[in-house]
């Protein structure tokens, strides 16, 4: 099976965090970068799908040229090799150009699978995955918590708030995932070694046959006008107990969904 | 804004991308895996020997600067820099590794025959296989020279009788590397765990390197085949030479000792108020933290220096000496320095600072005590060995 995993370069969500002042968009300069979380879950059901059936793993990341980092990174746990979309004219590009781009790479690479995570931990939208599939004319199976395979059948298990639905389809597909499909195994000394070999193919707007005025801030569909630092956490509230602080505390946890 | 203490000496620019990279796995898997349990590891004095050897092994850590047979072959700074992050967690955590590694695998490298190493080595380098080294006995600690365990010729066979003392990793070992005296001065034997008349016992009450397996290995009338002694080590240089292997480790683990101790107590005293203003704001605070910084600084470019000679081949023992003595030494007293910030929460296992110290009190005796590593250096001044 010919598996495509999508990997995107994030501010580490464990540090701060900022958006720039002169474009609204995330500050990548200044932050610590990591590969987004979720990412690195598609990654692991990637290798664990090629282990038990062989084939190959690709990563595919559109990013600054400063990705480069994530990409070795992500290939020192083990895929094969990577395609990176870089392109100056990139900068700023909203959901529905950046699925434009990762379709346009994708269609270099003939997948049979394309893993993803469930969201990004910058952008947070979850819709790339949709949309991606939606570009493509494959299926989207989304939020799995558990994906099998029997030949050209996927069999997913869709997390939801109140349980799961279970979900199947036929390659080629788009499955996104979230962290409770596996444990990523971390990279070992010699993945990271071998990283260093693997080949990393760099593709520009113009290899993919995409319009500068597709993508980027001037072709985005939606822009962020404005943005403000959240106030400090208020003092929170306080229950006091006249005998039904129980009942205070479970219809406090209800409303907020935490049960 | 704070500046990390190594920063300020510009530490992380003298090192590659690839060896970041590879304190970055470390790191990851020390702060996932260990840092959550040590404290309940050390206070219970129990650690899972098996699942974390396991661990270790699938990222490669153990055996992670030799060459081939399922190691990953990297360099001397690399491998300084995981005991470094290992350290940082635990002291005993590092041990497992450094006896592992530096000490069982390396003497099988260095003195194993073909047979031997692949026998062994993967299923160590897997962490599949752990291994301790017997060297120390009750009466010979510093002076192995006078080790009473011997082997004898019976036919082909050798027949090992002992007793071994102080040996980390003992009782969760699958295979003891045991140094013996013969007619033909000291050999090495590997011993697989499950040999008739090999037995363990583990050393119970001890108040420092609680998460790490100390044992006395018995050898009573222990038959072993032709094959079992290491052909390549001859007398107590192919001991000492494994020694130096894990004692060029401890120069870099025991500043991770420190570090932690030192990042731990910066963010108290941060915190802390006393008299109405936080404890960093005192210049008494400041001036420890300041010294503290220094002794890192100095000691971690040290452990550098000499990794770099490392790999250079230029690296002689006694330069080891100088580094093991000062490192461990300054680690010792920062951690110590450390406690005092910290107050009377800094005798709890709460923070790691009194579990470091404990540890390093351990880690200044074995792989040669600092009393010994003095004398080393006092030989080499002087021209005059003053050991006995
Ligand atoms: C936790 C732990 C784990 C260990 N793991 C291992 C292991 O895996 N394998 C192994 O073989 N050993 C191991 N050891 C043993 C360790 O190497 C010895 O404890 C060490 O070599 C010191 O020996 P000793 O304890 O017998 O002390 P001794 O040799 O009795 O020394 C006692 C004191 O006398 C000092 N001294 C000795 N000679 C002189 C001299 N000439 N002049 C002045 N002072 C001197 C020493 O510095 C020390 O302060 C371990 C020890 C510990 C504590
Ligand atoms: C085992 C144990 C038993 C105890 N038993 C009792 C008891 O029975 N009854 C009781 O009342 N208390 C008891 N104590 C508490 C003990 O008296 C306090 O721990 C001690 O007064 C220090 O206070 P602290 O731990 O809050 O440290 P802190 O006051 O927070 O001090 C932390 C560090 O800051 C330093 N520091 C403080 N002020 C300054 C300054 N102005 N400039 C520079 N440095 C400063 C301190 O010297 C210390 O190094 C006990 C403590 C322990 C550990």
């Amino acid at each position: 099976m010919n598996i495509v995993v999508l990997v995107k370069q994030v501010p580490d969500s464990g540090a701060e965090r900022n958006l720039r002042t002169d474009d609204n968009t995330v500050d990548r300069g200044s932050a610590s970068n990591v590969i987004n979380e979720m990412d690195e879950y598609a990654i692991e059901e990637a290798l664990r799908i090629q282990e038990a059936h062989g084939g190959e793993v690709t990563i595919l990341t559109m990013g600054p040229s400063g990705a480069a980092e994530s990409i070795r990174k992500a290939l020192s746990m083990g895929p094969d090799k990577a395609v990176h979309v870089v392109d100056d004219a990139l900068h700023g590009s909203c959901a529905l150009a950046t699925s434009k781009v990762l379709a346009a790479a994708l269609g270099t690479l003939n997948a049979d699978l394309v893993l993803c995570g469930a969201e990004s931990t910058d952008g947070r939208v979850q819709v790339l995955p949709h949309m991606l599939a939606e570009r493509l004319g494959v299926a989207a199976l989304t939020g799995a918590r558990k994906l099998t395979i029997d030949g050209s059948a996927l069999t997913i298990e869709r997390q939801t708030d109140e349980g799961y639905e279970v979900v199947t389809a036929q390659t080629p597909a788009v499955v996104s995932v979230w962290d409770t499909i596996n444990e990523p195994r971390y990279p070992s000394f010699k993945g990271i070694m071998a990283a260093k070999k693997k080949p990393v193919q760099a593709l520009s707007l113009g290899d993919l046959g995409v319009a500068p005025s597709e993508v980027g801030l001037d072709g985005a569909s939606s822009a962020v006008v404005e943005h403000s630092k959240r106030p400090p956490r208020s003092g929170g509230q306080k229950v006091t107990d006249e005998g039904e602080g129980g009942v205070k505390l479970v219809e406090f946890l209800a409303t907020e969904k935490f049960v | 804004m704070r500046v990390h203490p190594a920063a300020l000496f510009g530490f992380d620019d003298l090192l590659t991308d690839e060896e970041r990279e590879i304190r970055q796995v470390v790191r990851q898997l020390c702060d996932r895996e260990l840092r959550p349990n040590v404290a309940r590891w050390f206070e219970e004095s129990h650690i899972p020997a098996r699942e974390l050897a396991r661990q270790f092994g699938s990222i490669g850590v153990l055996g992670m600067h030799l060459d081939g047979y399922g190691c990953a072959g990297l360099g001397a700074v690399a491998y300084g820099l995981a005991c470094l992050e290992m350290e940082a967690a635990d002291s005993g955590l590092r041990s497992l590794v450094s006896v592992q590694g530096s000490l069982a695998m390396y003497a099988i490298r260095a003195f194993g025959s073909e047979d031997q190493k692949q026998q062994w080595l993967p299923g160590m380098a897997a962490g599949e296989h752990i291994g301790c080294f017997g060297l120390t006995e009750p009466d010979f600690g510093s002076d192995p020279a006078g080790m009473r365990t011997t082997a004898k010729r019976d036919g082909a066979d050798w027949v090992l009788d002992g007793t071994k003392m102080w040996i980390t990793n003992g009782s969760v070992a699958d295979i003891a590397v045991v140094w013996a005296r013969t007619d033909d001065g000291v050999r090495g034997f590997l011993v697989p765990a499950g040999t008739r008349g090999y037995s363990t016992r583990d050393i119970g009450h001890k108040f420092s390197l609680r998460a790490s397996v100390t044992s006395e290995l018995i050898l009573d009338g222990v038959r072993l085949p032709a094959e079992a002694m290491l052909p390549e080590a001859r007398g107590l240089s192919g001991p000492l030479r494994c020694l130096d292997e894990a004692r060029f480790g401890i120069v870099f683990g025991a500043m991770g000792a420190a570090l932690d101790c030192l990042e731990t107590t910066i963010a108290y005293a941060g915190e802390r108020e006393v008299f109405a203003k936080p404890l960093s704001a005192y210049q008494l605070t400041q001036e420890k933290l300041a010294d503290m910084a220094l002794e890192l600084g100095k000691g971690l470019l040290l452990a550098l220096h000499l990794g770099r000679r490392k790999e250079a081949g230029t690296l002689v023992s006694e330069q080891v000496s100088a580094g093991k003595l000062n490192n461990v030494r300054e680690a010792l007293d920062i951690a110590r320095k450390c406690r005092t910030i910290l107050g009377a929460s800094g005798i709890t296992l709460e923070y790691p600072v009194i579990r470091h110290a404990a540890n390093l009190e351990s880690v200044l005796t074995y792989e040669g005590t600092s009393e010994i590593h003095t004398l080393v250096l006092g030989r080499a001044l002087t021209g005059i060995p003053a050991f006995r």
